[in-house]
């Protein structure tokens, strides 16, 4: 048998102060157990990129993040307004983020593209009114 | 060149106790971006970030990319909370009263790319 870690950590919605820390948690465990480093960065861009969507759209979420010796995994579940068209939210440029957001350097509609193109296995879906899933695997 | 050298040659201001220790590490080269999801994207390890975004969230991102430190233009200030944030993850600041494309194009004639 594997042995697999796994951690779950809660995001605020809305809560900006606190916004990263869920990835910057996961990237010092990485780091500390001397993951490679491109993999981390990897890794790191997806649970940011994942938790900071969670942060701005939904009310609260859960990242769970497992790690065997061969893969890393990242399900983020969120309790929101989820997703009406999921092609078009991941469309690079896509983005309903407000003018505050904006202003903060966020809604480029890049977050959702750069998951896909970093995770090995990406799974997103999503009921409207209830929240929003991703499931995001990179191998190590 | 290393962190001390760039903050000499071009007169950046060092802000309020944050990361004096990394003053001796090599920057790898530069990235000037406001939007984070960008820099995320396409800042690398090492790099010093140009931005004029100053709230909290900067920490995260240049903690998350192993950056070398961060440069506020125009003479910005960063929020307390970034200070806070800044020392507790030892990331380095900096003001500098020039505008993006300036300190981008003199950060360039040093070398930096
Ligand atoms: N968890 C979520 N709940 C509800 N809507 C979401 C969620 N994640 C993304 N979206 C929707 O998908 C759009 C695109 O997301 P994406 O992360 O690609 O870009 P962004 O967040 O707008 O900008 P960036 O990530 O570049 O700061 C968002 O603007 C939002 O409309
Ligand atoms: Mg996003």
């Amino acid at each position: 048998m594997e042995s697999t870690y796994v951690q779950e950590f809660k995001v605020i919605g809305g809560d900006f102060l606190r916004a990263g820390q869920v990835s910057t948690r996961i990237k010092s465990i990485l780091k500390d157990i001397g993951i490679n480093h491109s993999i981390v960065r990897r890794i790191s861009i997806c649970a940011y990129e994942a938790e900071m969507n969670v942060v701005m759209y939904a009310q609260r979420g859960k990242i769970l993040f497992s790690m065997n010796p061969r893969k890393t995994h990242i399900t983020v579940e969120d309790e929101g307004p989820g997703i009406e068209d999921i092609e078009l939210a991941m469309r690079e440029g896509y983005s309903t983020a407000t003018s505050e957001m904006q202003e903060m350097g966020f809604g480029a509609g890049m977050g959702l593209p750069n998951i896909k193109k970093n995770a090995d296995t990406f799974h997103i879906s999503s009921v409207v009114g209830k929240g929003t899933k991703l499931q995001i695997g990179v191998m190590i | 060149m290393t962190l001390r050298g760039i903050v000499q040659k071009l007169d950046l201001i060092p802000l309020g106790g944050t990361g004096e220790q990394n003053l001796d590490k090599k920057v790898t080269g530069c990235y000037a971006s406001d939007l984070l999801s960008d820099v995320m994207a396409n800042s690398k390890e090492g790099n010093i970030w140009i931005t004029l975004q100053i709230h909290a969230n900067v920490i995260a991102v240049a903690t998350l990319n192993d950056l070398t430190g961060i440069i506020f233009v125009n003479g910005r200030k960063p929020e307390q909370e970034t200070l806070e944030k800044a020392r507790d993850k030892n990331i380095p600041l900096f003001m500098s009263k020039l505008q993006t494309y300036e300190l981008a194009g003199k950060m360039y004639q040093l070398g930096i790319i």
